[in-house]
C-alpha cells in the first residue's frame, strides 16, 4: 500500500471543504476528499493506501465528513506525529485506524508501507524501517475492538466502565 | 493536591469525589446539541444505538450553517433533521442564530456539561461550564445515552492582566494569544482564562476568548463564573473554582495593555502579526459575524465606526448577527441603520459566510477582512480567496477605508 504525505496542521476545511460537505452520500464524500488541496488524491488513492502527516493532522471543524471521506476513499490508515482531538475520536468512532507514530516524518511520498494493526508497526518497506505507533488507551482500544462507538453502546457501553 | 474548574465539573458530572488529568470519565451531559450541517450524520448513529433521545428537553438542533436553505441538497438534510425533531419531540429546536449564542442565551449555566457536534463549542465556556466539540457519532451516542465520555485533560492557565487600549479588543488578544502558543500549542488541553483583565471584560468578550480555544487545539475554553455571568444569563448554576493550589501543565502571563490590533494571516489561525504588517492590502469583503464577534458589542463597536459615513465602493460589507435577539437589540439601538446607510448589507443569522456556504462566498483571488475564527484555504469561496481575521472594529475601519487600517485611528 502507498503512502500519501502530507504536512502539519492539515485541516477540515482542506480535507473536505464546507461547500462540499451537505450531503451524507459517503460515495460522494470519498470522491470530494482533499479535492481542493490535492486534486489527483481521490481519483489516484487505491483501496488499502495510507496517509502519513505531521503534527495535529485533521484541525479544525468538528465534521465527521472528514474521517469519512478519508476512508471511504479507500485509505486504509492514517500514521501522523499527533491529530486534533475531535478527528481523533471521530475516527475511532467510525472505524478508521489511526496510528500515533513520532517518526512518521522519516516516511516519503509513495513509500510502500505494511501495518499491523495489532501491534502497531508500521512497516516502510521502501527504506526498510520497522516504526512503532503509540498503543492506543485501553478505553479506547474497547470501543476500536467493538468497531467504534455505536457498536460499543450497543452492547455493554457505558454499563461496565 | 487541588482541583482545576474543568477537574471539579467532570468529576460532579461523573458522580466522583476527584479525578485527575488523564483519568477516563463517563460525564452526564447537560445538554447534546447538533447543527443542520452535523446533525444528519449525528441522527444515523443515533437510530443505530435507540429510538428514543434520553431527554426531549436536553437534545438541541439549531439550523445555523446554511439557513435558510441556499440549495436543494441544504433544504433536503433540513428535511431530515426537520423529521428527527418532530418524531423525538424536541423542544430544542432553533433557526435563529448561530448555535453557541442560542446556547448561551437559552441554556448553557454554570457547572454544565455541554457536548456540541462543532468544534467551536469551547464558546460556552465562558460562563464557568464544560463545554466541548465532538463529532457527529459522539452525539448521536450522547443523544441516546445522555452520557459521553471523556480523558480529563490537562489544563493550561492564561493569566490575562491590566486592560487593553483603546481601539484593542478581547479578539486581538486571543489572535495574540493563538499566534505565540501555535495551532497544536494547546492540543487536548483545557484552556482556563482568569485575571484582572477577564474578571472586568464583558461576558461577551469571555465568550471570544474561549471561542479561539480550538484554534489552540484545546478541549475546552473555561472561564470561572461569577455575579457578573449570573446577572447575564438571569439564571443560576453551579459555580466551580479552580483550587489555589491545582496543577497546571504550563501556565502563561499576559498582559494585556501591550496587544496592538492583530490580524491572523492565511492559510492559518495562527500566522499572526500585528495589523500594521499588512495595513493598505485592498479588501473586497468585510465581515462582521459569527459565533467569534457577532453579539451586540461587536455590532456597537462597528456602528459608532462607520456611523454618518460611507463604505468604500470596492467592498462589500456584510454584517450578520449572532442571533435575532441580537439583530433586534441592534436595531432598537440603531446600530443596524447606521450600518445600512453607510451602504452595509444585514444578513440574517446564520454562519452562512464563515464556511462559504451562501452570503458572501468569495471568488478567485479576492481578500476578506473578517471577524470569524479560522481563515483556512477555500473555507469562504474559492481556494486562492484570502481571509484575514481581525476585530470587528478592524474589520469596520478597512470597510470603510477599502483597505487594512489600524482601527485606532477610527475608534
Amino acid at each position: 500500500m502507498r503512502a500519501w504525505k502530507f504536512g502539519d496542521d492539515i485541516n477540515t476545511d482542506v480535507i473536505t471543504p464546507g461547500r462540499y460537505t451537505v450531503t451524507v452520500d459517503r460515495k460522494r464524500l470519498g470522491e470530494i476528499a482533499f479535492i481542493e488541496y490535492r486534486p489527483e488524491f481521490a481519483k489516484e488513492v487505491q483501496e488499502g493506501d495510507v496517509i502519513v502527516a505531521g503534527n495535529n493532522f485533521g484541525c479544525g471543524s468538528s465534521r465527521e465528513h472528514s474521517p469519512v471521506a478519508i476512508k471511504a476513499a479507500g485509505v486504509s490508515a492514517v500514521i501522523a506525529k499527533t491529530f486534533a482531538r475531535i478527528f481523533f475520536r471521530n475516527s475511532i468512532n467510525i472505524g478508521l485506524p489511526l496510528f500515533v507514530c513520532e517518526d512518521a516524518d522519516k516516511i516519503d511520498d509513495g513509500d510502500t508501507i505494511e501495518l499491523s494493526i495489532k501491534t502497531g508497526e508500521v512497516h516502510d518497506k521502501t527504506k526498510g524501517l520497522v516504526l512503532k505507533a503509540k498503543p492506543l488507551p485501553e478505553f479506547m482500544q474497547r470501543i476500536v475492538e467493538k468497531g467504534g462507538l455505536v457498536n460499543f453502546l450497543r452492547s455493554d457501553g457505558y454499563d461496565n466502565v | 493536591m487541588g482541583s482545576t474548574i474543568t477537574e471539579k465539573i467532570l468529576a460532579n458530572a461523573s458522580h466522583k469525589k476527584e479525578v485527575a488529568p488523564r483519568d477516563f470519565v463517563v460525564a452526564d451531559v447537560s445538554y447534546a446539541m447538533a447543527h443542520d450541517s452535523t446533525a444528519p450524520l449525528a441522527i444515523e448513529s443515533f437510530y443505530k444505538i435507540t429510538d428514543k433521545v434520553f431527554d426531549k428537553d436536553r437534545v438541541i438542533i439549531v439550523f445555523d450553517h446554511f439557513f435558510p436553505a441556499p440549495t436543494v441538497a441544504g433544504a433536503t438534510l433540513h428535511q431530515k433533521s426537520r423529521k428527527f425533531v418532530v418524531d423525538q419531540k424536541l423542544s430544542g429546536f432553533f433557526t435563529n442564530g448561530v448555535c453557541h449564542q442560542l446556547l448561551v442565551e437559552k441554556y448553557v449555566s454554570p457547572g454544565d456539561v455541554l457536548v456540541g457536534a462543532d468544534s467551536h463549542t469551547c464558546t460556552e465556556g465562558a460562563l464557568g461550564a464544560f463545554t466541548t466539540g465532538l463529532g457527529s457519532t459522539d452525539i448521536g451516542g450522547a443523544m441516546a445515552t445522555g452520557k459521553c465520555w471523556f480523558k480529563v485533560p490537562e489544563s493550561l492557565k492564561f493569566n490575562l492582566t491590566g486592560s487593553t487600549k483603546k481601539g484593542v479588543y478581547a479578539k486581538d488578544v486571543i489572535l495574540s494569544i493563538v499566534g505565540d502558543v501555535g495551532a497544536a500549542g494547546a492540543l487536548y488541553k483545557a484552556c482556563e482564562f482568569t485575571g484582572d483583565y477577564v474578571k472586568n471584560v464583558s461576558v461577551s468578550s469571555r465568550l471570544t476568548l474561549c471561542n479561539m480555544a480550538i484554534e489552540m487545539g484545546g478541549k475546552n475554553g473555561i472561564i470561572e463564573a461569577d455575579q457578573k455571568t449570573i446577572e447575564f444569563l438571569g439564571r443560576d448554576g453551579k459555580i466551580f473554582r479552580s483550587d489555589k493550589d491545582a496543577v497546571y501543565e504550563n501556565e502563561y502571563e499576559i498582559e494585556v495593555e501591550n496587544v496592538e490590533p492583530q490580524v491572523a494571516l492565511p492559510p492559518v489561525v495562527d500566522n499572526v502579526e500585528p495589523v500594521s504588517a499588512v495595513e493598505g492590502r485592498t479588501v473586497d469583503q468585510a465581515f462582521l459575524g459569527t459565533c467569534t464577534n457577532g453579539r451586540l458589542d461587536d455590532i456597537e463597536v462597528a456602528a459608532r465606526i462607520v456611523k454618518g459615513k460611507k463604505i468604500a465602493r470596492n467592498v462589500r460589507f456584510i454584517v450578520s448577527p449572532a442571533s435575532q435577539d441580537i439583530y433586534l437589540a441592534a436595531f432598537e439601538k440603531g446600530y443596524l441603520q447606521d450600518l445600512v446607510k453607510a451602504g452595509g448589507t444585514i444578513c440574517n443569522p446564520s454562519c452562512g459566510p464563515c464556511i462559504g456556504r451562501h452570503e458572501g462566498v468569495l471568488c478567485e483571488g479576492e481578500t476578506c477582512i473578517s471577524s470569524q475564527n479560522r481563515n483556512f484555504t477555500g473555507r469562504m469561496g474559492h481556494p486562492k480567496a484570502e481571509i484575514i481575521l481581525a476585530s470587528p472594529a478592524t474589520v469596520a475601519a478597512s470597510a470603510l477605508a477599502g483597505k487594512i487600517v489600524d482601527p485606532r485611528d477610527y475608534v
